[in-house]
């Protein structure tokens, strides 16, 4: 268990210092966000109709954005094949990575939802929805995004690939976190339904993300 | 006991293409009869009350979504192959069943929306069958680039079983999508509990045509899994062929180097 947590406080630690690039997530985040209206145009009532839209897509780039750091770096200074061999079960140490990739890049931009709702002209009410939904809908992102990074770290593959393979999985989230920040909005849907679905996906991808992203570390790494 | 002792007979490739290019015939002899007699049921079958001809689509339709699903089906437990057997054909059959069943899913869109254009009045909708299918179709060419990102083909093969066996979530999805979700794409008619609600008129077509079109599959897909043994086969070929001339040219420039010390040393 101490294992887990000095691999937790070490992978926040390397997040957050320079050259870490956790922070630069909630940076590409805001800039999506900012490109919308130029986009759509700067009509208010269309943009806080769009707002939830927007903003989940932008969380759902940004943490995609990220993923590719999530086993690279350890893979390049040699401590990922350290983790594969300690005694700690790999599941439980891609848990604990993940864990600590969705606190250090994924919290931020739930933090950061308040302010780019502003942008956005929604109100409390609203922006208090997105945030829930994102709160309980990205790390299922994190998660399943998990898989593909794994993937992509086995292949000395990343950036476009990785994208190719963890969008369609994250189909389902952008859907149902979408839906039930719109259910909160306007109805007519009540914001419980689509906002369990969310969760049952979180904690589903809690389960399956570091069984598959431990079995393709072990079959993959040489 | 007798089917793994085949499947472990099978694990040589060479007996495995002597037996496939014994099978191969017949079945797309098998296949093209079939085939033959399901198209002639479905265009001699009768006209729906309310659909008129356009019902005829579904005898196309139904079968390539069936196969859609079956064919990652296949592919899933090739992955289990793949990684806990490790059968040594697992990751050919995987592999070989991808672009195949693509072009199943792909099919099973384009009838559908060319079906719903006349039947719902809208080629596309975002309806939770036709958006999970959708997904299906991704997940099929996300699986394709991640074969072709990598050249080693038992590196590729593992990944891609991962995430194979990630992906047959989504089947269980599809296939219940529409009892979940009470959208536009109408309920199961033919597996369901309670019997099918088809007429036969056009349930037996529709059923011929899905044995027809299984076939279709597994004679493309031993003719893939022939094609990509062959097409390892030569790759090895090249490779030791490369490394062959490889050492050559270090031997000949080792003794090139070899001479021009001992010129230097005479000098």
């Amino acid at each position: 268990m101490s294992a887990l947590a000095a691999l937790i406080r070490r992978d926040i630690r390397i997040a957050l210092r320079v050259g870490g690039g956790a922070l630069i997530g909630v940076l590409f985040f805001l800039t999506v966000t900012v490109l919308m209206p130029f986009a759509v145009g700067p009509d208010l009532a269309l943009l806080s109709r769009l707002g939830p839209a927007i903003l989940w897509l932008g969380a759902l780039l940004a943490s995609l954005l990220t993923l590719d750091r999530l086993f690279t770096a350890d893979h390049e200074d040699g401590s990922l094949d350290l983790i594969v061999m300690s005694r700690t079960p790999l599941e439980l140490a891609c848990a604990a990575k993940a864990l600590a990739h969705w606190i250090a890049a994924g919290l931020p931009l739930i933090i950061a939802t308040p302010v780019l709702g502003l942008l956005l002209n929604l109100d409390g009410t609203a922006t208090l929805a997105v945030a829930a939904t994102l709160l309980a809908g990205t790390p299922a992102l994190t998660f399943t995004g998990m898989i593909g990074a794994a993937l992509a770290v086995t292949l000395h593959r990343g950036g476009l690939l990785l994208a190719v393979l963890v969008l369609p999985l994250s189909i389902p989230v952008l859907i149902f976190g979408v839906a039930a920040s719109q259910a909160a909005i306007s109805g007519p849907l009540p914001f419980g339904t689509p906002f369990s679905i969310l969760c049952a996906l979180s904690l589903a991808s809690l389960v399956i993300g570091p069984f598959a992203a431990a079995a393709s570390l072990r079959h993959g790494l040489d | 006991m007798k089917l793994t002792e085949t499947l472990t007979d099978l694990a040589n490739p060479t007996r495995f293409l002597a037996l496939t290019a014994r099978i191969l015939p017949w079945l797309a002899g098998l296949t093209a009869i079939l085939l033959a007699i399901g198209l002639y049921q479905s265009a001699m079958a009768p006209d729906d009350y309310q659909q008129g001809a356009t019902v005829k689509i579904m005898f196309i339709h139904v079968p390539n979504a069936w196969l859609a699903m079956f064919v990652w089906g296949v592919m899933s437990v090739a992955a289990l192959g793949t990684l806990v057997w490790r059968h040594p054909l697992a990751d050919v059959a995987a592999k070989a069943a991808a672009p195949i069943g693509a072009a199943f899913t792909f099919l099973a869109l384009v009838t559908g929306s060319l079906w719903g254009r006349p039947m719902w009045g809208t080629y596309w909708e975002w309806d939770a069958r036709l958006t999970s299918v959708l997904i299906l179709f991704l997940m099929y060419l996300g699986l394709m680039a991640l074969w072709r990102a990598v050249e080693d083909p038992s590196r590729a093969a593992r990944a891609a079983a991962v995430l194979t066996l990630v992906g047959a979530i989504n089947i269980p999805i599809i296939k219940f999508s529409v009892d979940w979700w009470n959208t536009l794409h109408q309920p199961a008619s033919v597996f369901r509990a309670g019997g099918p609600t088809l007429d036969k008129a056009f349930l037996w077509p529709l059923l011929v045509m899905a044995i027809a079109f299984s076939l279709l599959f597994i004679t493309l897909h031993l003719a893939a899994m022939r094609n990509e043994i062959l097409r390892r086969r030569v790759r090895s070929l090249q490779m030791m062929q490369a490394s062959r001339v490889t050492f050559t040219n270090e031997a000949s420039s080792g003794s090139g180097a070899g001479n021009a010390s001992n010129e230097i040393g005479a000098a």
